[in-house]
């Protein structure tokens, strides 16, 4: 294996007509590694605080989204109810185990199944929290980890993501940003999930239709303040 | 590798142009893809800037690929996965049956990947007794099919509805033959529920890669179906089968080209999933896979890069240049005969299965320039189709017509003064063989070309004639 390692690169060093990269060379690869340079930037992923939040709503809702904006975190189990009445969805509900969306108040919607964990495919809704909303595109952007099972984001055919305003950035630069503060700097969760709306294919006569394999349906439960539960 | 009719190209665009079902379905291409980016790209008035941007980009890691890829299987094997470096499509092929052996896998889900195409996995796997299932929508359809793409991102293009209709009749023969299937939302719907069962029961997940990221050790797949997320959480092993050009140096550099490369493709601001996956599972994860493998094939691309043809290594597979080709929406993608399609097609085919095979396809073009003018990475496909008809004249490919008529050409065009007067006595002539109408029905040795439609006659002077009266006012 490692005899065609060699022999790659060193194919790959022919067609460059050069051996090793020069010092100077490596040191740059080096620096832009360590400090990642950022391109161009779009005007509109640069706004203030308040454009900036308009902007993620109006973006996610051109992408196919619905959205509750709402003051605080305790009314999200109402606004959950609410969202799944007004669906025509059962009162039932699969929950990341994460403390930012299992220790919401729910006991005051005694109605609401609530079960917590990854998802077998049987479930037909799913809450999980969001670590950034991207305004530029109006984009979420989710982290896996032991309390955040990645299925809960594609097997279920409804996902409802709670995230908070202070989660919101502008561009996609300031993501990786709030990624790296969580994780350290090249460091990685198995994955992360930037999504822009339902799932969708237009694989048939070019003819859009929603939920392909993934949610027919994705609604964004927007909290005034804090990510960070109060003590 | 996946067989291919490039030598053929004549006959398959031949048929292809008679094909009113085939003509039908272009239609969409010349229509939704060619607006649809359009309007993506007025709406960003940056847009022009991240084009240069994610050229200099791909310039700067293809000048340093030998240290991106390194660093990044480093990174893949710091996380806890493995690089299998593949010269060829046989290698690559071996290394995925030994992994799916090692977990004595009956079944493979499979994410979209031109790289599974460009090595024919499906049939090999096929040949091993394992099962792969295709889980984007046009990509399983045409797998039920037997056939290879026709788009770079909308494998299916070419068919209608009926025709999936018929295809789904045909392979869910355990579901009622009296169900209606006359719209497309029938047709998901049952694709949908087929392919669940897929995701839940596969032994291993193949996916590709849009990018691999030096910095982190990640790779990143880009669909708007979820298909892939489900191809590579589900099953014990993900596989990611990729080509060496597609490393990046950081998340950065991968934010910038995404900018670009939904914008392009479907004219989306982004599309619908973006997944970094980094190694196998966590300890503690509740879902994703044990294994985490990158199967790295090079296939040519390491010699490509020390040739004239370099540049085309850029490519990010979006396919507007194929949306904006009138060739392409003329015989659509089966008559290039192999994999890759469109003015990508007619330089990428010539370099990986040689000019003998597939010197017809930079043939077919225009010229017209608009491939190169929608390419968000700037890649000039018509100079380096112009490489190819160079490299096939000098091989002697071309027929001996066409290189007695280029000779003959040749041989006025280093005579300034010859050339212009008997262009001079040619135009003359051709002006009064179109008579009043100024058209001529028959031409020597042009019929294949007159037998279609008239030529219209020159007016009686020639360009260079109208150029030097030009000067004089």
């Amino acid at each position: 294996m490692s005899d065609t390692r060699a022999q790659i690169i060193g194919t790959i060093r022919k067609s460059l007509r050069r051996d090793r990269p020069s010092s100077s060379q490596q040191a740059e690869i080096e620096s832009r590694l360590a400090d990642p340079p950022r391109g161009p930037i779009p005007a509109r992923g640069q706004l203030e605080p308040q454009a900036r939040l308009q902007l993620f709503v109006a973006m996610a809702k051109e992408a196919a989204c619905t959205i509750a904006h709402i003051a605080d975190r305790a009314a999200v189990p109402a606004a959950v109810a609410e969202y799944l009445a007004r669906e025509n969805l059962p009162a039932k509900l699969r929950v990341a185990p994460d403390a930012a969306v299992a220790n919401l108040p729910w006991s005051t919607r005694p109605l609401l199944e609530i079960t917590t964990g990854r998802s077998d495919g049987s479930d037909e809704v799913s809450l999980t929290p969001a670590l950034a909303g991207i305004a530029e595109t109006g984009t979420l952007m989710l982290t896996s980890g032991p309390e955040r099972p990645t299925t809960l984001n594609f097997l279920p055919e409804t996902h409802i993501v709670m995230l908070t305003a202070d989660q919101v950035v502008g561009g996609m630069e300031e993501a990786w940003t709030r990624l790296r503060e969580r994780y350290g700097r090249g460091v990685m969760p198995r994955t992360v999930n930037l999504i822009t709306g339902p799932s969708r294919s237009a694989d048939i006569e070019q003819t859009l239709q929603m939920g392909a394999h993934g949610p027919r349906r994705l609604h964004i439960i927007l909290v005034d303040g804090q990510a960070t539960a109060e003590p | 590798m996946q067989h291919a009719t490039s030598h053929d190209f004549k006959n398959n665009a031949q048929r292809a142009l008679g094909d009113q079902q085939l003509q039908r379905a272009l239609g969409h291409v010349k229509k939704n893809f060619v607006e649809r980016r359009a309007a993506a790209a007025a709406r960003l008035p940056e847009f022009e800037a991240l084009r240069d941007h994610a050229r200099a980009i791909k310039d700067h890691v293809l000048d340093n690929l030998d240290v991106y890829l390194e660093r990044f299987e480093s990174k893949v094997v710091a996380n806890g996965g493995q690089v299998h470096w593949c010269e060829d499509a046989e290698a690559a092929r071996q290394t995925i049956l030994r992994i799916c052996r090692s977990v004595n896998a009956k079944l493979v889900t499979r994410g979209k990947t031109m790289i599974g195409e460009e090595i024919d996995l499906n049939s090999f796997l096929e040949a091993n007794a394992i099962t792969p299932v295709e889980t984007d929508l046009g990509e399983y359809i045409i797998q039920l099919r037997h056939e290879p793409p026709s788009h770079l991102i909308a494998p299916a293009i070419h068919l209608n509805k009926e025709q999936v209709a018929e295809a789904f009749r045909a392979a869910h023969s355990d579901l009622d033959p009296k169900r209606v299937l006359t719209e497309a939302p029938a047709l998901l719907a049952e694709a949908r529920a087929r392919l669940r069962s897929r995701f839940l029961a596969a032994d291993v997940g193949i996916t590709g890669a849009n990018f691999l990221v030096a910095e982190t050790g990640s790779s990143i797949i880009v669909t708007n179906e979820g298909n892939g997320d489900l191809t590579q959480t589900l099953p014990k092993i993900h596989i990611v089968l990729a080509s060496l050009e597609k490393v990046v140096p950081t998340l950065e550099d991968a934010a910038a080209i995404l900018r670009v490369l939904a914008r392009s493709a479907t004219g989306q601001e982004m599309s619908v999933y973006t997944t970094i996956s980094t190694g196998p599972r966590r300890p503690d994860d509740l879902d994703g896979p044990e294994q985490y493998h990158v199967v790295l094939l090079d296939n040519g691309r390491s010699r490509m890069l020390g040739s004239e043809f370099r540049e085309a290594l850029r490519c990010i597979r979006c396919g507007a240049c194929l949306n904006h080709c009138p060739i392409y929406h003329a015989v659509g993608g089966h008559a290039y005969g192999w994999v890759y399609s469109g003015p990508i097609g007619a330089v990428l085919t010539p370099s990986l299965l040689g000019v003998e095979e597939a010197g017809h396809l930079p043939n077919a073009s225009t010229f017209c320039g608009r491939c190169e003018s929608v390419c968000p990475m700037r890649i000039p496909l018509p100079k380096m189709m112009r490489h190819w008809r160079e490299q096939e004249f000098s091989r002697h490919l071309s027929p001996p017509a066409a290189r007695a008529a280029l000779r003959l050409w040749a041989f006025f065009a280093k005579r300034p003064a010859l050339y212009r007067s008997v262009t001079g006595v040619g135009a003359r002539l051709l002006k009064m063989g179109g008579g009043r109408a100024g058209r001529l029905h028959s031409l020597p040795l042009a019929g294949g070309w007159t037998a279609h439609r008239d030529m219209p006659a020159p007016e009686g002077r020639t360009f260079q004639q109208l150029w030097a009266e030009r000067g004089r006012r």
